[in-house]
């Protein structure tokens, strides 16, 4: 197995991989402590945030490119895995707060101004990490589970599939709307103050985050190379080009789908949960369909069907919109929907797709 | 909407502010005041010029320093049946009669930053005057509904009558029961009559006399409507003993048989309210999704867009309107007939636009076509939004629209929900003739079934695709142009409904336009029994649930026929 | 072609009595219309059968039957004496024993001619398996078979999309035969193949009887011809006639199915 890993770049590749980890977890933090503050070279502490937030973006798309780009599967209610990995994660962090609130009630404040006596069943456990830790790694996939077991069971697929992923994240969106669902209604949950006892505002606890962030990346990274790679892989982009085959060859293309659509909430639910404490604040708008269509066009946007396309996907289109809703916000919607349409008539393949296709044209002049 | 109950029109009109200043027979109050004031200045040349001055005197009391005087003042109006009276005396009532200098009254409008004369009906510069509040208590207060009431009960125009008769209702009215049965004694109208009955019987409640009870209970079993439920249930209350506050077991039994009646009544009621707003909002559904059955169902083109579409002809509907009133003010209430071609042809060509610079290129790639899709919608929705503005905007009920029947007591119809209903009969009657009996719908068909045997054939399959991609639009168009009538208009409106019109063609089949709208009607029907039970969200919530549940059973959707599937 | 080490269920299929597949007495319709309609049919271990039948006679959804796409309404299709395919999927069919080649040549076209046999290759095909096994040396073997066998063998890493029509009607037959199994169904074999690509099917097709019970679905009659044993008429969904080439030929009903009325 450690062979078959080893095998998934080249030297290479490993290399390039590793010189960028080594860029994201320890020359940008040296950069943002021993860099004077005033030279170009200093990184601010609040571009930490920033890039854990864009990381986490990037993981979700690398869970939608495994599921779209290998398996041909549109999800357009990624955002619900997201969501549930992140309000997860909240729940924690609200019962972190303790005492520290508004009212300097144990409840969580959106309970005592909802007049509730006592925390709902089911906000048991939030308290400690261990527990919170396992509802992140099982909440998002099981759910996933079980709504693609009914859905693919029934050969739900193409457009159908996607709208019924819509209507699911629209559905919880409702759902975590209301006050009487118990996750804070409309603001969802917000103000934390601490995790694992280090208070979220301190510069350090911010930085640890985004290395957390980027070593988990690093791990999903490696484990979505492996999977794609396998024949497992080869099996996923067969079922994308013609299901049919697939199960008349023997496969049961159930499993497989199920598999990769669980495995790839499972990303999406650990991306949210290191995205909340980030960014300090979660709530059900996270659960719009626009927003779990905008994640699919990360991956259009970088190239389908390749990791690194992913990766690249959500880290430019982020940062544009970072840039747009600072310069230009009247625009970023026009550059979105213009992005939408370009990517989908003109480079299907995306990003990565335009970036090889000019390397094969670099190697075809020199051959010729 | 939660909670929303048919027989209440204050909470049905509520969650549409809209409504309420243009419905002249149903909130009355602002018009009514305006229709006062031309009045009281043709009251003027009415009547002698004796009376006038004795009445303007006593009107001008209303404005004195002494309380009593005051008193005296209101007693008197209410006994000269002058209903000119009203709007002071409501105005005094409210705190927004003022006295100036020269002690004309002033009647300020509620937001107290304007002001006419009283007896003139002139608007006064409210700036340059020094103005006075009369001093007014709790005593006065009393005698002023009395003398209101009264002025109003004894009007000759049934309208305030009727009003006034509704208000009584809603508070306790003791004090004027005398002059109640002198009116119920004078009241021709079916309507108003009950209404007093009603009143009455109320106050009979609590008589000492048993036989007057029992009367009245008798006259809320016939007449009564929910609001009296709480009443009669407090004849049934037990103290903490466990024994009943009521001794009269007869009349316990009256109140609890009465109340019975009232919830079967209500029953009924509900379940017909609900089967009226579930066809009205499953026409809406069917105005949003028939485009998208269209154009999914003969492309196999999942367009995002269709909701802008919804939105386009919302806001066509609005620009026409403003149009109207700048140039035609004249034939305004028109508007919404010229708005009918402007919304359909409007969105017909930005469709056909979108199909012919995007859409096409896209064909046999969905899963492109759905993203390429939303991205369009991204890009109408913002430039709505910087071209109209981020806010709501008005579109105005023409005055056939506004208003509504009442089919039972309690319950309204509005005329433009009835309309909607009867425009969607057109539209898919239309749409179903055109499918169905002409030769570009015999090539739609064609397409839809075999693209390229159809094409083989010498159907150009390029401009069926236009053709029909604009029809979808188009259709949405009218949809947008119903939606402006009953609810708001705003650059988000297609976000709302896309969700929905996309469960109605996957509920329906997909192509199939009898699905559709079985889908549509089904769907509405179900949301509004669903609503009183569950509450609106969890309504939805269910139903968006039990969708994905009947998708699981039946791919090819719930009224579609089972077909051969081809798939590769 | 050698099966792999890793048999799956094959030593199951009962078939003591001569007959590889029964289908009895088997009804589909679709709103109403019978594609097929008390369909009878017995194929016998390791023949190779003919169907032909004009169009809508239902051949298609013969095979889709088989093969556990559709369902009947009625009726009951076996595999051997022991397996009945109603009540199993697609993937439980295939790996029973039942390989099948569509009308329209589908092959992975975005993997390579070595990547499409690999994925169809007999084994085991459990997910855990495809993300951690790799191919031994034994499986390696048996793909170079095929593809010698298919004549594919310089394409061998070239995208299964590159490919020319007939390119992929071989690749395709290449798979179903890496799947190994008894009976193989098979689609219009021959469309938009050269003349000589068709001969050498034929010899193909004649040399995998025996070992593997064949049913072939054709149109192209000189092909039949060429490698017909037995040959069974549909029409309208059920069997109008059967037996040698020959006698069903001059077979007054078929001439009339053939020839309009």
């Amino acid at each position: 197995m450690i062979k078959q890993i080893i095998k998934l770049h080249s030297l290479k590749g490993w290399l390039f991989t590793f010189s960028l980890l080594g860029i994201a977890i320890i020359l940008l933090p040296l950069l943002n402590i021993f860099a004077p503050e005033n030279s170009f070279l200093h990184i601010p502490d609040y571009m930490f945030s920033l890039f854990g937030k864009y990381l986490c973006y990037a993981l979700v798309a690398l869970a939608i490119d495994l599921i779209w780009g290998y398996t041909g599967v549109l999800s357009l209610g990624h955002g619900v895995f997201f969501s549930l990995g992140g309000y997860a994660m909240g729940m924690y962090l609200m019962r972190s707060i303790g005492k520290e609130g508004v009212y300097k009630s144990e409840l969580p404040d959106f309970m005592i101004f909802l007049d509730w006596k006592e925390l709902p069943w089911y906000w048991w456990g939030f308290d400690s990490f261990i527990f919170t830790f396992f509802v992140i790694l099982i909440m998002p996939g099981l759910f996933a589970f079980i709504f693609g077991y009914f859905a693919f069971k029934s050969r739900i697929k193409g457009v159908y599939f996607a709208i019924i992923t819509q209507a699911m994240t629209y559905a919880l969106m409702l759902l975590f709307f209301r006050n009487n669902t118990g996750f804070g209604g409309n603001n969802g949950l917000t103000d934390f103050k601490k995790i694992l006892g280090y208070s979220l505002q301190e510069p350090s606890t911010k930085m640890s985050l985004y290395i957390l962030t980027a070593i988990v990346l690093f791990i999903f990274y490696v484990v979505a190379r492996f999977v794609v790679q396998s024949k497992f892989g080869r099996v996923l982009t067969a079922i994308r080009d013609s299901e049919n085959r697939v199960m008349f060859s023997g496969y049961n293309t159930l499993n497989y789908k199920l598999a990769i659509w669980t495995i790839s909430a499972f990303i999406c639910g650990i991306a949210g949960a290191l995205y909340v404490p980030q960014v300090g604040i979660v709530n059900p708008s996270e659960m719009q369909p626009s927003n779990s269509i905008e994640m699919a066009i990360w991956v259009a946007v970088g190239g389908r069907g390749t990791l690194s396309g992913a990766l690249v996907g959500a880290g430019l289109v982020n940062g544009a919109k970072s840039w747009f809703t600072v310069a230009a916000p009247d625009y970023w919607l026009y550059f979105l929907g213009i992005l939408f349409i370009v990517v989908t008539l003109f480079f299907p393949k995306g990003f990565v797709g335009i970036f090889s296709r000019l390397r094969i044209k670099r190697k075809g002049n020199q051959n010729g | 909407m939660e909670g929303f109950c048919c027989c209440n029109k204050k909470s049905f009109y509520s969650f549409k502010p809209r409504l309420l200043s243009l419905n002249l027979k149903i909130s009355g109050n602002s018009k009514l005041i305006f229709a006062l004031v031309v009045f009281l200045t043709m009251g003027f040349f009415l009547i002698s010029t004796v009376e006038a001055n004795e009445f303007e005197n006593t009107l001008k009391d209303l404005g004195n320093k002494s309380r009593s005087k005051i008193k005296l003042a209101v007693k008197a109006l209410g006994n000269m049946g002058n209903p000119a009276a009203i709007p002071v005396m409501e105005a005094l009532k409210e705190k927004r009669l003022r006295i100036s200098d020269n002690d004309s009254l002033i009647i300020l409008n509620e937001a107290k930053d304007k002001g006419y004369d009283a007896l003139t009906g002139q608007p006064v510069e409210l700036g340059s005057l020094n103005l006075r509040k009369p001093r007014i208590n709790n005593a006065v207060r009393r005698l002023l509904s009395t003398a209101i009431g009264k002025l109003k009960l004894f009007s000759d125009d049934p309208e305030i009558r009727l009003s006034a008769a509704r208000d009584l209702l809603k508070r306790s009215s003791n004090n004027l029961v005398e002059l109640i049965e002198k009116a119920l004694k004078k009241e021709t109208e079916d309507e108003i009559r009950n209404l007093f009955l009603l009143v009455l019987a109320k106050e009979g409640l609590n008589s000492d006399d048993k036989s007057k009870r029992l009367q009245s209970i008798k006259t809320i079993t016939t007449l009564g409507n929910n609001d009296f439920k709480t009443i009669l249930e407090e004849v049934l209350e037990k103290n903490e003993e466990d024994e009943f506050l009521e001794k009269d077991s007869e009349i316990r039994d009256a109140a609890s048989n009465a109340i019975a009646k009232i919830e079967k009544r209500q029953f009924v009621k509900n379940q017909a309210a609900n089967l009226f707003y579930g066809l009205s909002l499953g026409s809406i559904l069917l105005l949003a999704a028939l485009g998208l059955a269209i154009t999914f169902g003969l492309m196999g083109v999942i367009n995002m867009a269709h909701g802008e579409m919804l939105m386009l002809g919302a806001y066509l509907t609005f620009v026409v309107q403003n149009l109207f009133k700048e140039y035609l003010p004249g034939y305004f209430e028109l508007y919404l007939i010229a708005a009918i071609p402007v919304s359909f042809l409007g969105s017909a060509l930005v469709g056909i636009i979108l199909e012919r610079g995007i859409i096409r290129h896209l064909y046999g790639r969905p899963l492109e076509t759905l993203l390429a899709t939303w991205g369009i919608s991204l890009i109408l929705i913002q430039t709505i939004r910087l071209v109209f503005g981020a806010q709501n905007v008005e579109v105005a009920n023409p005055s056939y629209l506004s208003g509504g029947v009442e089919v039972m007591n309690g319950i309204v119809f509005p005329y433009s929900r009835i309309a909607i209903i009867i425009f969607v009969v057109g539209v898919v009657i239309s749409i179903w003739m055109l499918l169905q009996k002409t030769s570009l719908g015999l090539q739609v068909r064609a397409v839809t079934q075999n693209r390229e045997m159809a094409s083989c054939m010498g159907i150009s399959t390029y401009k069926v695709d236009m053709y029909t991609f604009g029809l979808g639009s188009g259709v949405a168009g009218l949809g947008g142009l119903a939606l402006s009538q009953i609810g708001n208009v705003g650059p988000e409106l297609g976000q709302l409904y896309i969700v929905d019109s996309f469960m109605v063609v996957v509920l329906g089949g997909v192509g199939n336009i009898a699905g559709t709208v079985a889908g549509a009607l089904s769907l509405g029907i179900f949301n509004k029994f669903l609503e009183p039970v569950a509450g609106a969200v969890l309504g939805k919530i269910i139903v968006l649930v039990l969708i994905i549940v009947v998708i699981q059973k039946r791919p090819q959707g719930l009224f579609s026929l089972k077909g051969r599937m081809v798939d590769n | 072609m050698d099966s792999s080490g890793a048999h799956v269920k094959d030593d199951l299929i009962d078939t003591r009595h001569g007959c590889i597949l029964y289908i009895e007495e088997v009804t589909v319709s679709f709103d109403g219309f019978k594609a097929l309609n008390d369909l009878n049919l017995f194929v016998d271990d390791g023949e190779l059968l003919c169907i032909i039948g004009p169009n809508g006679a239902g051949k298609t959804t013969m095979m889709d039957v088989v093969t556990g796409k559709t369902r009947p309404d009625e009726g009951t299709v076996f595999f051997g004496q022991n397996l009945d395919l109603t009540q199993m999927t697609e993937f439980e069919i295939s790996h029973a024993g039942i390989g099948r080649k569509f009308q329209k040549p589908t092959v992975f076209l975005n993997h390579t001619v070595f990547e499409n046999l690999e994925l169809a290759l007999h084994t085991n095909k459990g997910i855990w398996q495809s993300l951690t096994k790799t191919l031994n040396g034994k499986q390696r073997e048996i793909i170079e078979e095929g593809l010698e066998t298919i004549g594919l063998k310089n394409q061998k890493n070239l995208r299964a999309g590159l490919l020319s029509h007939g390119q992929k009607q071989w690749l395709e037959i290449g798979m179903l035969l890496a799947q190994d199994p008894r009976l193989l169904l098979i689609d219009e074999p021959v469309a938009g193949m050269t003349h000589q690509e068709t001969e050498h099917t034929a010899e193909l097709l004649k040399s995998l009887a025996g070992k593997h019970s064949v049913v072939v679905v054709e149109h192209e009659m000189d092909f039949i011809r060429s490698i017909a044993n037995r040959v069974l008429v549909l029409h309208e969904g059920h069997v109008l006639a059967e037996g040698k080439m020959e006698e069903v030929q001059n077979n007054p009903k078929v001439i009339e199915v053939y020839l309009g009325s």
